[in-house]
């Protein structure tokens, strides 16, 4: 594509600071990528949203995702394992630190106050993004009671998540298949 | 001996993380509190509710936080020794990004007919509700506690993370604030902790 060749260096430290600066989810990285990306001219605004879409659609951390497929475009593979490594040890080492810290500290009767208050937050942080996602996701009937079932399967009989996106998957697939829209 | 055939297992168990995550940080957090928690009962409810707290705070996607801080804890909790909750945390990452990293290489090669085809497109429909469910089984364990007897299930709270009705009542602020009032989540973990040190 007429680029320069970029160091693995320069991607690692690019990489490690976009990791550095999202706090939460994937999506908040992507406005930071972007500037980043396009002030080096590394990948264009318009490229952009179909990285995204590919990140989306393989399993695993979104933001790993936009770096492995950034990564190669740039330099190959050793350019997306310099990308991902980027990514990932900002985290790497800010968790470590506060893993040590917090096994120290988790006695500490403050500590273990605050986390009172902290716990049941928690849950609710965990159910916003899950409503948000229903609304998208759970279109008609079918799809309603497929979100109810997985939740009783492994809320309350102890399936694992894994034996049902196993069968949700060869499921979705066979009845895509058959049902002849997969050859139009 | 032992250390090293938990390393296995947590690196197996990472990898089976990775590949399986459809659907974003909070679907990775549903499968690796099953696998850690409910499969191999390695850590407690409320401490994986204090590490889901912590990466949130924390920078970085929420998932690989989870991992590193999981991967740290498991080796330390069963050794007692910081390095060997390190070669932990590595352990669980790297194992955690395997799986994309082969996958998202693989479909580069062919990713705009991928990305376009129906059948694709068909089993994702299924997929992304079934992660919706996941999500919120996720967060269910954290509240009650499921026994069978037999046939006959026997409920119980989860008596780390709803300690009383002032949980409640945190649980529900907390949904307000964030799913209505969009305020963003660090403020009101940090707010949740202020408030546990005044009320308890």
């Amino acid at each position: 594509m007429g680029r320069e060749k970029v160091s693995l260096w320069q991607i690692f430290a690019v990489f490690a600071k976009i990791g550095t600066f999202t706090i939460g989810g994937g999506y908040a990285m992507i406005p930071i990528i972007q500037r980043e990306m396009s002030r080096r001219g590394w990948i264009s605004d318009e490229e952009l949203p179909d990285i995204v879409a590919l990140s989306q659609s393989a399993p695993g951390v979104m933001a790993v995702n936009i770096s492995i497929f950034a990564g190669y475009r740039l330099r190959g593979i050793p350019g997306s394992i310099a990308a991902t490594l980027g990514s990932i040890t900002p985290s790497f080492l800010i968790i470590l630190a506060i893993a040590m810290f917090f096994s120290a500290f988790r006695d500490n009767p403050w500590v273990e106050r605050a986390f009172k208050g902290i716990r049941p937050v928690v849950i609710s942080l965990i159910l916003v993004p899950m409503v948000n996602m229903a609304r998208k996701a759970c279109t008609s009937w079918w799809k309603w009671a497929l979100a109810v079932a997985s939740l009783v399967l492994v809320a309350f009989l102890n399936v694992s998540p894994i034996y049902i996106l196993l069968v949700v998957i060869i499921m979705g697939f066979s009845v895509t298949y058959y049902s002849g829209r997969w050859k139009r | 001996m032992e250390a090293v055939s938990l390393i296995l297992q947590l690196a197996w168990t990472f990898f089976l993380v990775g590949a399986f995550t459809f659907g974003g940080g909070y679907a990775m957090l549903s499968l690796i509190q099953n696998q850690v928690v409910v499969a191999h009962q390695w850590i407690s409810e409320s401490a994986f509710t204090d590490i889901v707290a912590i990466s949130q705070m924390t920078p970085g996607p929420i998932g690989i936080n989870a991992a590193t801080y999981t991967g740290y804890s498991v080796l330390y909790e069963a050794t007692g020794l910081h390095w060997m909750g390190v070669c932990g945390s590595a352990v669980a990452t790297l194992a955690l990004v395997l799986p994309s990293f082969l996958i998202v290489l693989l479909i580069v090669k062919f990713y705009t007919r991928f990305r376009k085809s129906t059948l694709f497109e068909g089993t994702m429909g299924w997929l992304r509700p079934t992660v919706v469910g996941l999500i919120g089984a996720a967060a269910v364990i954290l509240v009650v506690r499921t026994a069978w007897n037999g046939c006959v299930p026997e409920f119980s709270l989860v008596r780390e993370n709803i300690i009383d009705w002032k949980s409640w009542l945190l649980m529900g602020a907390a949904f307000v604030a964030s799913y209505w009032k969009k305020i963003n989540p660090i403020l009101i973990i940090l707010g949740a902790a202020a408030l546990g040190v005044l009320l308890y």
